[in-house]
């Protein structure tokens, strides 16, 4: 059961995933990420990270994608126009981007013993209670940072985007 | 049957990641750009939460959490750097926007 | 295994189907509330009282004509609804109904999957239903659509942050995440209803929630995205037929989703006002009561021809129920239920109110009111709760 749910969402994964790259409009990409973020959710379920699993669709697929959509929308952008390869980059390319993929995978394969497998429920300490002492107790000081670099980002963003008072 | 190798949880994050890096190296448009950056962060993510998984910790969670974060935060800024070069040069082409080329 | 598999479908099967009835003749008391407040009938005239008003629109939208504009960027414009309803439906699925009820030997809950992390999930769903409007107003390629669907989901995004804070609140008093244990901790009286309880009653928050779920769910006074006399119809003016019933479905069942929020975040969920052992059991049973008998004076005083038949038989439909909740045997599952549905079914009402009474925001003030005031007001409220909450 939870190889079909693994394999299920990790196909979904992928495929959005090429989805991103492929895409002449960046419309489309932007939904096929929102594809690729949703499945990979599922997957951190399967890892027993509940809370991490939300705070992807919350943060991630929730907030940040909507960002990027609303700058596609405002800025009207187009899809991108062809400009002429050369016969022998495209003959190449794909072939070769699958060899490295495929010799990557092999790699990571040999490095890892095989005994460890995931099932759901093996790791129980993902809930929102583990995560919050951790946050609160082990990494405060990393968490008052980023809620410092928020604000900056928000101040940046704030100045960069507004319109000049003249 | 019902257990899936903990490597294959690897694998798809590299092939995840590899995919983000030909998206950021092929594309022309900004945006696209932009959004393979965001598809690389999420390879990572998962190879953090594995890896939590494997050694039975919920610090790689933490880590995740605060990729997510930073990864929103960088979306917030570039994002309205997007628009002010947009808005300079009107238009979202990286192989325009070479002024500084010699 | 098996037993479960099969009681989920069968939960599953009957949520589904209660619910889409329920949306649709929640359409039709939003109809009748909103035509009383302007003193006049609303439907009548398709079904006693117009109770079969429901199905004369779903056999007109159904078999209306599905046009798709050829100028339209098909697979995100037939995408859009289907994100919409869907995920409507996604965040229905954890909200519990009543308590653990036993079927033929088999204990269940009365809600389709106990998630610890209930509260997040619905946030969760609800974030990604921006996506269902703001798609649909970019791929109908009509300016009006476009603007409407961008003000729309701007204003859903900038409303979720205090409705998050004012979930937040409460969510500090309880401890938990689960909603069927939220309600766990509510149970006891009425002060023990988050909304009332010891460290910091959660009024405010409560009504950061409820304005906020205004906002969320695109209803008056908030509607301005897809009002008629601005936009054509927003971000849904070139759907038809059975995919704007669909944006029309998931409107409804997001309200249901707020309104059951609500109910079990701060008012106690399926738990009574007062315990059993004071007769709060009793309390159905009047109520049909006293609604079945206005029901049969007003069928002997007719003020309209056919009312002496139809309200008739409304009053003895009322003093029926009225009777069966007197029966022991089906207490321990129906007053929860009926304390639950009369909750949420008083803030539905209170939505239906506030559209026949409020008129609409502009979208400056619409979200000036979000950042200037809500947001400011929600982290003071949490920032007060979580002092107080320390302390004591």
């Amino acid at each position: 059961m939870d190889l079909i749910l693994f394999l299920i969402f990790a196909i979904i994964a992928v495929v959005s995933a090429v989805n991103v790259v492929v895409q002449t409009h960046p419309i489309s990409s932007a939904v096929s990420l929102i594809g690729v973020m949703g499945s990979l959710a599922v997957l951190y379920l399967l890892l027993g990270a509940e809370f991490i699993a939300a705070a992807q669709v919350i943060v991630y697929a929730g907030a940040v994608m909507v960002l990027f959509i609303f700058v596609i929308l405002l800025l009207n952008a187009g899809a991108e126009t062809k400009r002429g390869r050369s016969f022998m980059v495209q003959l190449l390319g794909v072939p070769l981007l699958i060899a490295l993929l495929g010799l990557l995978a092999f790699f990571v394969s040999r490095l890892f013993p095989r005994g460890v497998s995931v099932r759901f429920g093996g790791f129980t300490g993902g809930t929102a209670q583990a995560v919050g002492k951790a946050l609160f107790t082990t990494y405060l000081l990393p968490f008052e940072v980023t809620s410092l670099l928020i604000l900056i980002a928000i101040l940046g963003a704030i100045v960069l985007a507004r319109k000049e008072l003249d | 049957m019902s257990e899936v190798p903990i490597s294959w949880f690897l694998m798809l994050s590299a092939v995840i990641f590899a995919l983000g890096v030909a998206g950021f190296l092929f594309r022309r448009n900004i945006i696209t750009v932009f959004m393979s950056i965001e598809l690389m962060l999420n390879g990572v993510n998962l190879s953090f939460v594995t890896f939590s998984y494997q050694l039975k910790q919920v610090n790689g969670h933490l880590f995740t959490f605060f990729v997510m974060v930073v990864a929103a935060a960088e979306a917030a800024v570039g994002l309205a750097i997007i628009l002010t070069v947009f808005k300079n040069r009107s238009t979202l082409d990286i192989d325009d926007i070479d002024s500084m080329k010699n | 295994m098996d037993a479960f598999v099969v009681i989920s479908l069968i939960k599953a099967a009957v949520i589904a189907f209660v619910l889409l009835t329920a949306v649709a003749y929640l359409q039709w008391v939003e109809r009748k509330v909103i035509a009383h407040i302007q003193l006049r009938m609303g439907p009548y005239r398709v079904g006693p009282h117009g109770l079969l008003q429901p199905l004369a629109d779903v056999i007109k939208l159904i078999t209306k004509e599905d046009m798709m504009p050829s100028y339209v960027n098909k697979p995100i414009y037939l995408l859009a609804p289907f994100i919409a309803v869907s995920m409507s439906l996604l965040s229905i699925a954890v909200i519990p109904f009543g308590p653990t009820i036993s079927v033929a030997g088999y204990q269940t809950g009365m809600q389709l999957a106990d998630l610890n992390i209930g509260v997040l999930y619905i946030l969760a769903v609800s974030s990604m239903g921006v996506y269902g409007v703001a798609l649909a107003g970019w791929a109908s390629n009509n300016k009006y659509a476009l603007l409407g669907g961008l003000r729309s989901s701007a204003q859903m995004i900038s409303y979720e942050i205090p409705m998050a804070l004012a979930i937040a609140s409460p969510l500090l008093i309880s401890n938990t995440l689960s909603l069927k244990e939220l309600v766990a901790t509510q149970s006891g009286s009425v002060l023990d209803w988050n909304v009332l309880h010891r460290p910091f009653p959660q009024i405010i928050a409560f009504l950061i929630f409820l304005i906020a779920g205004f906002a969320e769910t695109n209803r008056v006074p908030f509607d301005l995205p897809e009002a008629e006399n601005e936009l054509v119809a927003g971000f849904h003016t070139e759907y038809s037929s059975m995919k704007f019933a669909s944006f029309f479905m998931a409107e409804y069942l997001n309200m249901v989703t707020v309104s059951s929020l609500a109910t079990l975040l701060f008012l106690g969920g399926w738990e009574a006002p007062w315990p059993a052992a004071k007769g709060s059991n009793l309390i159905p049973s009047v109520i049909f009561l006293v609604a079945g008998l206005t029901a049969l004076y007003h069928a002997a005083h007719p003020a309209r021809r056919m009312d002496k038949y139809t309200l008739a038989a409304f009053g003895m439909v009322f003093l029926a129920l009225a009777g069966v909740f007197v029966l022991p045997i089906v207490q321990s599952w129906l007053l929860p239920l009926f304390w639950f549905c009369a909750k949420a079914g008083a803030i539905l009402f209170a939505f239906m109110w506030v559209r026949g009474t409020l008129p609409r925001f502009r979208y400056d003030q619409l979200m000036s009111f979000a950042w200037k005031f809500l947001f400011p007001v929600a982290m003071l409220n949490l920032l007060v709760t979580s002092f107080l909450v320390a302390w004591f």
